[in-house]
């Protein structure tokens, strides 16, 4: 139930963005989700996509630093307290989480939260257990593609 | 193995027993009475000539070591204008040997020998030598260049003089060199660190594994090394390495070697005063700290200098090594003083970084220190590339490591320093030596 997501170093220049992902574009992976951490110097591209291994090669060819890491997704519905109420529950469990990013998915009034767990299987079990809906790369597909 | 020889009991010999060992007293007594007498001498020379009479120094000034300050500095410019041969303290007809080194502008600088500087020369390589495991029974291959430049000659004589038999292949061809090992079995491999390393590859294309060459000693100079080039070499092919110091202004190899103890090399004090200095303040450094190497010869007869500014970043310990020499020791050259940097009135040698960087891992393949002046203060930025090892998708954790960075640098260094994580390939690769330092006040002065 968790999904791979890739984390690319890159510095902060303009233009530093485009290439990688012109780079699996060219390729026709299709990225479901991306976000990005960044500081004035560098930042942290973050991206789940399904070809993530050969999404990983060629970013590995391409030179740049990768990562790879699990994460897991969970879908609110997108209204005001969605999200607040997925965050209570792993609160109330004390669930570490190392940095989470959401986007909203207008066509089917939902919100998609992911997050890096400190202990991910652990996350799954306790968001399953509170009736909260854990995404899967597949289903993810049918959302955003 | 030789080193049971009856005549060679210990594995930690002592070449010259009574000049290694003798009571800081007497060596000190030693090197003043040495000093005199090379003032007296190098009054011939008119470039100290002159600075004498202009200082009103003369012998009778010196009446303790301390008097050594008061004597002026000689550079490599000195050198180069008064060459050929200006620094001759013998007649022109009492040379035994003409070396010359390398000089930036293509011209060599000479230095000569008289048949007694020769004899010197060779006393203090053996020192080094069976300091570091060469006795007479053995075999030492010298890889190292014999020519116009010093290097290969002084250690060719220490071994002669140790009574061992020397394999002159100099530097070059390598095949051939790996096969000359296997035929003849030396015990004792002379190099630079560089060659010793490229003698491994070379074997090893060959499908030989280098550890399986014959050596068990190799002594390395003639150029910069670090201790991890040591644990690589000695790795590779299988032998226990020993490093020593010398420049041909003053000598040539032989200035300084290392004991078995391998805690720095013991300086030949009764033929040198070796100082440490701020290389700005020209004032002694507190012991320990890095400094610039400034080299008095108290014996030698054909071109002598008074406190020659080596340019050599190292440190100097006076406490006495566990093998028994009682002879100052220094550390390994970390720098040159034309790389140091003054950012805020603190001296910076670009080792200094590099010595931070080693403290975090996976930092320091490649890295560039850039220095600029945006207002009226100095500010440092270490560009760290970024690799694998050191990557993580938590920003806390790539924010804890350029803190990380910098804090060790601080202690290192004693200075603040931005760093900055840049792509991998960024930095500019260099054939050779790598660049590290990019100063951009000095394109704007
Ligand atoms: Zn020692």
């Amino acid at each position: 139930m968790k999904l791979q997501q890739l984390s690319l170093f890159l510095e902060n220049r303009p233009g530093q963005l485009g290439a990688p992902l012109e780079a699996i574009a060219a390729e026709g992976i299709n990225i479901l989700t991306l976000s990005l951490a960044d500081t004035a110097q560098f930042g942290i591209l973050r991206l789940i996509v399904r070809e993530w291994e050969q999404a990983k090669q060629i970013f590995e060819q391409g030179g740049w630093v990768v990562k790879q890491t699990e994460v897991v997704a969970v879908d609110v519905l997108d209204r005001p307290g969605g999200l607040a109420s997925a965050l209570a529950v792993l609160e109330a469990a004390e669930l570490n989480i190392e940095y989470m990013y959401a986007f909203s998915l207008r066509r089917d009034d939902k919100a998609i939260l992911i997050f890096r767990f400190e202990d991910p299987d652990r996350a799954i079990e306790v968001l399953l257990e509170n009736g909260l809906h854990v995404v899967e790369t597949e289903e993810l597909m049918r959302h955003v593609g | 193995m030789s080193n049971q020889d009856p005549d060679w009991p210990s594995e930690n010999r002592i070449w010259n027993h009574s000049a290694e060992t003798l009571p800081r007293e007497e060596i000190e007594a030693l090197q003043l009475e040495r000093l005199r007498a090379m003032v007296e001498r190098v009054a011939k020379v008119p470039f100290y000539r002159d600075q004498f009479e202009h200082a009103e120094i003369g012998p009778q000034s010196i009446r303790s070591l301390a008097d050594l300050r008061r004597l002026p500095f000689t550079t490599k410019d000195d050198l180069r204008r008064h060459q050929p041969l200006g620094f001759l303290a013998v007649p022109r007809k009492e040379l035994a040997r003409i070396h010359g080194s390398s000089g930036t502008t293509g011209i060599p600088t000479f230095v000569a020998y008289t048949a007694q500087d020769l004899r010197t020369w060779s006393e203090l390589c053996a020192r080094f030598l069976v300091a570091g495991g060469l006795r007479p029974a053995h075999t030492a291959q010298v890889a190292f260049g014999y020519g116009l430049f010093t290097g290969g000659f002084g250690l060719h004589y220490g071994i002669e003089r140790v009574g061992a038999a020397v394999i002159p292949t100099a530097a070059g061809n390598t095949r051939r060199q790996i096969d000359i090992m296997r035929e003849l079995t030396p015990e004792v491999l002379i190099c630079t660190p560089s060659y010793a390393l490229t003698i491994a590859d070379a074997a090893r294309e060959l499908g030989i594994d280098p550890a399986t060459l014959p050596m068990r000693y190799g002594h390395f100079g003639g150029e910069p090394w670090t201790e991890d080039m040591r644990r690589e070499i000695e790795d590779q092919l299988g032998l226990q390495a020993f490093n020593n110091y010398g420049l041909s202004e003053v000598f040539g190899p032989g200035v300084a070697g290392e004991c078995p103890l391998h805690e720095g090399m013991h300086i030949q004090e009764d033929h040198f005063i070796v100082e440490c200095l701020d290389p700005e303040t020209l004032e002694p450094v507190a012991e320990g700290e890095p400094g610039e190497l400034v080299i008095t010869n108290l014996t030698r007869e054909a071109t002598p200098l008074i406190r020659y500014r080596t340019r050599d970043i190292a440190r100097l310990y006076r406490e006495p090594c566990a093998c028994g020499r009682t002879t100052m020791r220094m550390s390994r050259v970390t720098g040159r003083t034309d790389d140091m940097l003054i950012i805020r009135g603190v001296n910076v040698f670009p080792s200094q970084i590099e010595e931070a960087l080693l403290r975090v891992e996976g930092t320091t393949p490649h890295y560039l220190i850039e220095v600029d002046r945006p207002g009226t203060l100095d500010e440092v930025r270490v560009k760290v590339e970024m690799r694998p090892e050191i990557f993580s998708d938590r920003m806390d954790r790539m924010q804890a490591l350029c803190e990380h960075i910098s804090r060790e640098i601080q202690t290192v260094a004693g200075i603040r320093a931005h760093v900055d994580l840049v792509e991998p390939r960024s930095i500019e690769r260099f054939v050779g030596k790598a660049r590290r330092v990019l100063d951009k006040r000095r394109l704007s002065d």
